[in-house]
């Protein structure tokens, strides 16, 4: 069967693309974000993951003002990467695996999560900026990729307990998916920031740590998390942290820290990272 | 008549996160076309068709006088306020070559070097930045609050 056997969490800061791309990498400002993936880049390169459902939010790229799906579960062939104002990213095409995904979308439908289907979608920064990270430039990525979109940008978005729940169900979507296929979640997007209104720049280093330690450990209190208290306490677009929590649910109750890092500032952001393996 | 000035924030708490305003239903409503229009400049001959002739490219979409006014002076506070949201308005900045942390900048008081010297410092911190009862009465409340307290 289908495992589920870690899960990646990180920030998805444009300006982290746009660095790399313009090749930036080795700048004062810019060398100690790329080296706090050394370690991860090396981890995942092991691992050798045969599929990565990435759990991300569309910033106004795929989907407009017309149609906005709470959640949207790619289930195309390939999806390229989106033209955000600037030109599309230099980056490779995401391969997607419409197989395992039909399944994972008809498996979570009839567990009672009415997401939406996406046959055809451009994937913006949310969710090629982690594939950079993690692997660097090469001239394909060296897995499948499931996007799995979630609204974060109209509020409100779902709820963190929703967010887990789902994750829970697509644990058991991908267990029951019959290929042998060592499947790896990522939850990306935070962790403090606020990048409008007068209060932009908000940082909030020691409630991103114990929502750290919280994943880390068995989840319960950053599940519990209502939507008020991240945008109060880690800026209007630190809500993106519900996202993580998808990931976390998607693993099993006990999980092993495998690697963190945390690094203030990325641009307006506090960037954070956390690698959890399943300890069973 | 209609009743849009009639608002009820959709979670206790919402409207009163101080220098913030929550992108929600009823703001998207009100922003649609602006937000529409910046979704056109995703496509490179609309960038060009834009900065050709700025107003007369504004004209396709039905926006209201007050929010032309804001996205043709680069206002991005005030197109926030207007029902604009930030990842939108990325399309307009991007195809002025401007970044997230320049816009971010400008919407608080601060120059870009001040701005940019606070993250370095850590960012903006919490404390005195929770609620609109923290920045009541005081003057430029934004700027005041770079520095821990």
């Amino acid at each position: 069967m289908a495992k589920i056997v870690a899960s990646v969490n990180v920030s998805h800061v444009p300006a982290i693309g746009a660095a790399w791309d313009n090749g930036k990498v080795s700048e004062p400002y810019w060398k100690p974000v790329f080296a706090g993936f050394d370690f991860s880049k090396r981890w995942i390169a092991e691992l050798r993951p045969d599929v990565i459902i990435l759990v991300y939010n569309d910033h106004a790229s795929a989907f407009d003002a017309n149609v906005i799906p709470t959640f949207a579960l790619g289930c195309a062939a390939e999806f390229p990467p989106a033209d955000e104002g600037w030109g599309p990213r230099p980056v490779p095409t995401v391969i997607g695996h419409p197989v395992l995904a039909s399944h994972i979308a008809q498996s979570v439908i009839l567990d009672e999560f009415d997401l939406t289907i996406i046959n055809k979608m451009d994937v913006d920064h949310g969710l090629t900026v982690p594939l950079t990270l993690m692997f660097g430039q090469p001239t394909a990525w060296p897995c499948r990729i499931i996007p799995l979109a979630v609204n974060v940008v109209q509020f409100p978005p779902p709820t963190g307990n929703r967010c887990w729940n789902l994750g829970e169900a697509l644990k058991r979507a991908v267990e029951s998916y019959p290929e042998d296929l060592r499947v790896v979640i990522f939850g990306t997007g935070g962790m403090s920031h606020q990048l409008q209104g007068a209060r932009a720049g908000l940082i909030n280093k020691e409630w991103d740590k114990r929502f750290l330690d919280s994943l880390a450990g068995d989840g319960q209190a950053a599940r519990a998390i209502q939507f008020i208290e991240y945008v109060r306490e880690t800026g209007s677009e630190g809500i993106e942290m519900v996202m993580w929590l998808i990931a976390r649910g998607a693993l099993g109750k006990k999980v092993r820290e495998v690697y963190r890092f945390y690094h203030v500032p990325c641009s307006n952001t506090a960037l954070g990272h956390l690698i959890l393996e399943n300890a069973a | 008549m209609s009743n849009d000035t009639v608002r009820k924030e959709p979670i206790e708490g919402f409207d009163d996160i101080p220098g913030t305003t929550l992108f929600d239903a009823q703001r998207a409503r009100q922003g649609y076309h602006v937000n529409m229009f910046c979704m056109s400049l995703m496509k490179a001959e609309h960038r060009a068709e834009f900065k050709a002739d700025e107003d007369k490219y504004l004209r396709k979409w039905p926006m209201t006088e007050e929010q032309r006014k804001a996205i043709l002076e680069r206002n991005w506070g005030r197109m926030i306020e207007l029902g604009g949201n930030i990842y939108y308005l990325s399309k307009l900045f991007s195809t002025d070559g401007r970044s997230f942390q320049f816009v971010a900048a400008t919407m608080t008081g601060l120059t870009q070097e001040q701005y940019a010297q606070m993250m370095l410092n850590g960012g903006r911190p919490i404390d005195g930045n929770r609620s609109k009862s923290e920045w009541a009465g005081k003057e430029n409340a934004a700027a005041g609050r770079t520095e821990g307290q």
